[in-house]
């Protein structure tokens, strides 16, 4: 190894400035290739099942795939814009429904990440100071987050059944606040059950990174609050808090994502056909897809899902960098 | 920084806040009834779910009895034979390992790339890999199936159906949080480090195996551990992607309920059975979890 000793390239320089002796062709031939090499993996991969499936659905996006074409796709019609005039039509039934699916989704997901992030947050901070039992807590905590979706989900399920589950057992038979036992599955239940298992799945990944974040912020922060007298509430709402400002633009937008995009605790929880009041649009497209061999007008909808979820991400984005360039400042 | 112990130690009792002066009583409350909810709320579905795979079936069928009737272990003894449950256990084991093996050392190489390299296209890279944590799953699942169908009709490699095709798919879901959390992670480790190895005449990998990887454990396990967790969790592809032979847990559990909505108590065994593994090793790394975030993704 005759390059080695060379200095391997510093982030602040310009990509291809080679440090001062670095002067040997193939030292340097090997510097600039190694990263490529390093990166190829995971660059291969990301195309094969991310980027060209992602380039072919919005292609096929464009064409009239249905059951008939669905052997040889490439041969499909192309139909121009038609699967996307459709998709946002409004006033017919199929744009209808998705309209109705996304307010659901938008809904479900402000109040899931909102509560998600509110208990998260709540529980890193109360848990920051030790006191007994805290470790063991902490472990019970996270419990719910290392479950397998399907297992916490059916096990939910089993909760929420109408005659032999718990939910209905305390509040009809122990409590009396209904007068028959609720349909928690069907109706419009069904969204308020789909969001008490989400936030139950959810929080403790809000939890374990503020407990992150929390780390991160320095001690001396609290012994100067200390000595000016600020007490506990006082330094959370003063030092705490505003501390975690950028881990919190960053969870909040990938619990946003995640939980706008889930699919798989609805589809376990309702099966393939959600009712309507908990109509995630992750499912909603799947069964405009699977069910209906549409593939055509489902790639649509999955792009204009798309597009809505960049537009919120640049959006949160700019916003974010903007605050914390005036912080800067 | 890295080490966990030391973070264990800085979170002792006396380390964060300076203030000598005891917490108000108002604090203590608020967090002695929080923290109380909130247990119970976590606590109640694990309750549920162990009490009920121990009860007869009379006790599941009926009306929710906190309280067992009967303990009884057959549940734990039929779920093997009402569905093949351990083919799909095997078959989530070999899927779920191989995928976080792979992603994990993929991963390694590209963090250690973006962490220690200068290259055209670093920012690109970064970005484009992160961005595909807001595609929609549903938006490449049927393109992904058509893909593996033309190659597997092109090349005779079967990648739909197989595990191969469901490994390939899950180690890349889990490739972008990964590089993100390990550059973070590879990054706090003191490049000085690795000069002096280089100086010594290391190789750039041997810098990387000998000085960066031990001193990133905590970051790898972490990731190794979501890894795992996503892969063995899914079930969009996993519902489409695989047969009778390759069908993992995701999707036999969920066989399962349709088969027979009544059999509760095997439903419960069963689910208790699937998680153990998960949670056991999520709980006995989550230290490093945390340190690997506190190092990682957080900073």
């Amino acid at each position: 190894m005759t390059t080695t000793t060379a200095r391997p390239a510093v982030r602040e320089e310009p990509p291809g400035a080679a440090p001062a002796g670095a002067g040997r062709r193939t030292g340097r031939l090997r510097r600039i290739g190694l990263p490529y090499l390093l990166l190829l993996p995971a660059l291969v991969l990301e195309l094969l099942v991310h980027l060209v499936p992602m380039a072919i659905g919005i292609v096929m996006s464009f064409k009239q795939l249905t059951q008939f074409h669905i052997r040889d796709w490439g041969a499909a019609p192309w139909s121009g814009l038609d699967n996307y005039k459709v998709s946002v039509d409004f006033d017919a039934p199929v744009g209808e429904a998705l309209l109705h699916s996304f307010f659901v989704t938008v809904a479900f997901t402000l109040l899931s990440v909102g509560l998600c992030w509110l208990i998260g947050t709540a529980a890193a901070v109360f848990m920051q100071d030790a006191f007994r039992g805290r470790g063991l807590l902490r472990t019970l905590f996270l419990v719910p987050y290392a479950l397998p979706v399907y297992t916490a989900v059916i096990t939910w399920v089993f909760m929420f059944q109408r005659d032999n589950g718990l939910i209905n057992h305390v509040l009809h038979d122990q409590l009396h606040l209904t007068d028959e036992p609720s349909f928690w599955l069907i109706g419009d239940n069904s969204f308020w059950a789909l969001l008490i298992v989400s936030v139950w799945k959810g929080w403790p990944f809000a939890f374990l990174i503020v407990m992150a974040g929390l780390q991160n912020i320095p001690g001396e922060l609290y012994e100067a609050a200390a000595l000016d007298g600020a007490g506990m509430w006082q330094q959370i709402r003063r030092i705490t808090l505003p501390s975690l400002r950028p881990v919190n633009q960053v969870l909040v937008l990938v619990l946003f994502l995640w939980t706008f995009n889930d699919f798989n605790t609805p589809y376990v929880m309702f099966g393939k056909a959600a009712p309507e009041a908990a109509d995630l649009i992750s499912v909603h497209i799947y069964q405009s897809s699977f069910v209906t061999w549409n593939f055509g007008t489902g790639s649509a909808m999955s792009v204009l899902l798309l597009l809505f979820l960049l537009v919120v991400t640049g959006v949160h984005l700019a916003v974010t960098s903007r605050g914390r360039r005036t912080a800067d400042a | 920084m890295p080490d966990p112990t030391a973070l264990a130690a800085r979170r002792g009792p006396a380390a964060r806040r300076g203030s000598p002066m005891a917490p108000p009583r108002s604090f203590l409350w608020a967090r002695r009834v929080f923290l109380t909810l909130l247990t119970g709320f976590v606590l109640v579905p694990v309750y549920v779910m162990v009490s009920s795979s121990l009860k007869p079936l009379a006790d599941v069928s009926g009306s929710f009895r906190w309280l067992p009737s009967g303990l009884t272990i057959r549940p734990y003894i039929d779920i093997w034979s009402t569905v093949p449950l351990a083919k799909y256990f095997v078959n989530s084991l070999i899927v779920a390992g191989a995928a976080t093996v792979c992603s994990v050392v993929i991963a390694v190489f590209a963090a250690y790339a973006v962490s220690r390299h200068t290259f055209r296209g670093r920012r690109v890279f970064t970005v484009t890999v992160l961005s595909t944590q807001m595609f929609p799953g549903i938006l490449f699942l049927l393109p992904l199936f058509l893909l593996y169908v033309n190659i597997g009709n092109a090349t005779g490699i079967a990648l739909f159906g197989s595990r191969g095709g469901l490994i390939l798919t899950y180690l890349t879901f889990s490739l972008p949080f990964s590089i993100w959390m390990l550059i973070g992670y590879f990054d706090s480790v003191p490049r000085d480090l690795d000069e002096a190895a280089l100086v010594d005449g290391c190789g750039p990998l041997g810098a990387l195996f000998r000085i960066v990887v031990p001193a990133a454990v905590p970051g790898i396990v972490a990731v190794a551990v979501y890894a795992f967790m996503t892969a063995w969790g899914e079930v969009l592809f996993a519902s489409v992607m695989t047969n009778d032979t390759t069908r993992t847990l995701a999707v036999g559990l969920q066989g399962y309920s349709t088969l027979n909505d009544v059999y509760w108590n095997q439903i419960m065994a069963a689910s208790l059975v699937v998680s153990v593994p998960v949670v056991a090793g999520f709980l006995l790394l989550q230290r490093y979890l945390v340190a690997g975030l506190t190092a990682g993704a957080v900073k």
